[in-house]
């Protein structure tokens, strides 16, 4: 229990995370196409506004500009030998801004996915994917990170390739997934499944949970999904504000400030205690965010009508973990004839 | 719903029965099985087309049935895909032998700055198990790569993916090239990726965004279809 998030989790009943990292550095200036983590040696400048922004909104957390930093997603801008020193300077400029400030802050070291498949339907195989993560890891922990922080991932294996990256380098982590299909991940695991698997995990993330996927009403359905597994671990609640909309040549998300504030609430009464935004959510969400945890009583646990009420509709009817005993509604996998033949 | 035990033997079957036990083998993956009953269709005086549209794409379109309503997830879809291109590796060089009629042809890549290409795969798969021809671009590609696509390949229709917050304004860029170069009307351009939606790709003015590869393939349908009529109209 020495470090810093163990702490903060042990001392607190809320923490709040930072929000986007894209379509804020796209108000900087960034193009579409390029790569964030270049920034981090281009423009510090920017990267530490970025970080300040969320620190000065309220967060108790952030993520560092990393989350392409692996060799496999820099490879594109021809940069797959600089996985470690971006990641490690991403990290250095976050510890700065940190350590500046006379409360608390968590610098998180964000690592993305690959973006490729993993053997056997996939190319990428166990050993490379954790090599990748590991080079990464090291960076980030170089760079004086306090933990190491996975997000957006689809794959149970790429998760637990990164978990044995992360071992190897002896630091704590968490870690999230996206749940962007029909309520489950684009690889079709339920928030059941990820709760099962993230309890076989060792060592386990210091905290777990869901980013980014469709809008906060399904992150919300997701959360509930984990607490109804019965998990003692901490939840992250990582939800975009609202939908992406093209509005005069810039990405716009649809939620407002005050619907993320009502998401909070709701996912801290879900049962979720890191809680804060992914793409879309700017400062302003964060300070209203911040306000609505701290002057707004814990209520009870939400129920997904009282969510669908209050954020909008789910873009699913189902998510894959409803019981179906007795239960039409919930589609299933064709019934199928026996072929074992030869 | 059956137990096994009962081994299936597909040669005794008759053609109809062949038929939906391939539909059931697609949706389970089962590239051999897949591959012996095409060569079993085509040693029963099947068309190479006849094989291709009843067996493979009717089977493919219950996996993209499933796949769009949340029953099948990708990896499920993509060993159909698999076992699907294993029937298509016998049956395209007799498709192109025997001149079979071609729905029309498409050009896909993933944007500049983005290595996602686990949908855009399925798109093209899912294309060719249609029928139309497919020249996938790969990933990361400029603005540049599209243009000389476009000007080789002379496609119907423009496909881009994009599965990055990051990397979706590129397609407005691509779009816009077009535009300026007065080339925009010569094709069908269709958008995807996991954070579009369909309000997005008309903001940035494609013909339609396909939230996935079932919708895609339809999409395609229609619209070329829609375009050939005009053709014959105008």
């Amino acid at each position: 229990m020495t470090d810093a998030l163990s702490k903060m989790l042990a001392d607190r009943d809320w923490i709040l995370a930072d929000g986007a990292t894209g379509t804020n550095l796209f108000n900087m200036g960034l193009s579409s196409g390029d790569a964030p983590e270049l920034w981090n040696v281009e423009h510090p400048d920017r990267i530490e506004q970025l970080y300040i922004m969320a620190v000065d909104a309220g967060s108790d957390l952030f993520l560092t500009n990393s989350f392409g930093g692996n060799a496999a997603r820099l490879k594109l801008h021809n940069a797959q030998k600089r996985a470690r020193e971006l990641s490690r300077i991403s990290a250095e400029i976050g510890r700065n801004v940190a350590d500046k400030r006379d409360r608390e802050i968590i610098v998180a070291g964000s690592v993305g996915p690959t973006g490729e498949i993993m053997a056997p339907m996939g190319a990428l195989t166990h050993e490379l994917a954790v090599e990748i993560f590991h080079e990464q890891a090291d960076g980030l922990k170089e760079g004086g990170a306090d933990v190491l922080w996975l997000e957006t991932i689809s794959a149970p294996e790429e998760y637990k390739a990164a978990a044995e990256a992360f071992a190897r380098v002896g630091m704590p982590w968490c870690g999230t997934m996206s749940f962007d299909t029909a309520g489950r991940t684009m690889m079709g695991m339920t928030s059941a499944d990820m709760a099962t698997m993230v309890d076989k995990l060792d060592p386990g993330p210091l905290a777990f949970g869901a980013n980014c996927g469709v809008g906060a009403s399904d992150l919300m359905r997701t959360v509930l999904g984990f607490v109804a597994q019965g998990t003692e671990r901490p939840i992250i609640a990582k939800g975009n504000a609202g939908i992406p909309k093209y509005v005069d040549g810039h990405i716009h998300y649809d939620g407002t400030p005050d619907l993320m504030a009502e998401y909070a609430v709701l996912a801290r009464d879900a049962g979720a205690t890191i809680i804060g935004g992914c793409c879309g959510t700017m400062p302003e969400h964060l300070s209203k965010m911040r306000e609505a945890l701290e002057t707004r009583e814990r209520g009870p646990r939400p129920t997904l009508d009282q969510i669908t009420a209050k954020l909008g509709a789910f873009s699913s009817a189902v998510d894959g973990t409803e019981d179906t005993d007795g239960d039409d509604s919930a589609p299933s996998r064709r019934g199928r004839r026996s072929r074992r033949r030869g | 719903m059956s137990d096994d035990g009962d081994d299936i033997i597909l040669s005794e079957l008759d053609d109809e029965e062949l038929v939906e036990q391939m539909w059931d083998d697609l949706y389970d993956g089962l590239k051999d099985e897949i591959v012996e009953g095409v060569n079993i269709l085509l040693e029963r005086g099947w068309a190479p087309y006849r094989v291709l549209t009843e067996a493979l794409v009717g089977g493919m379109t219950i996996v993209g049935k499933d796949f769009r309503d949340g029953i099948l997830f990708v990896p499920e879809v993509l060993l159909a895909a698999n076992a699907m291109k294993a029937g298509m590796g016998i049956l395209k060089p007799l498709l192109a032998e025997t001149g079979a009629p071609r729905v029309g042809k498409m050009v896909i890549g993933t944007v500049k700055g983005d290595i996602h290409d686990i949908g855009k795969n399925l798109v093209g798969m899912m294309m060719e198990g249609a029928g139309f021809e497919v020249v996938d671009l790969g990933i990361n590609n400029p603005v540049e790569s599209y243009l000389e696509a476009l000007e080789t390949e002379k496609p119907d229709i423009l496909g881009m993916s994009a599965l990055l917050t990051t990397t979706m304004p590129y397609m407005k860029v691509v779009i816009d090239t077009l535009v300026e170069q007065g080339k925009r009307d010569d094709y069908i351009v269709l958008v995807g990726g996991a954070p579009l939606n369909e309000e997005f790709g008309k903001a940035i003015g494609a013909d339609a965004y396909c939230r996935d590869a079932a919708v895609a393939v339809e999409t395609a349908k229609e619209l070329v279809g829609r375009r050939h009529n005009q053709g014959a109209t105008g």
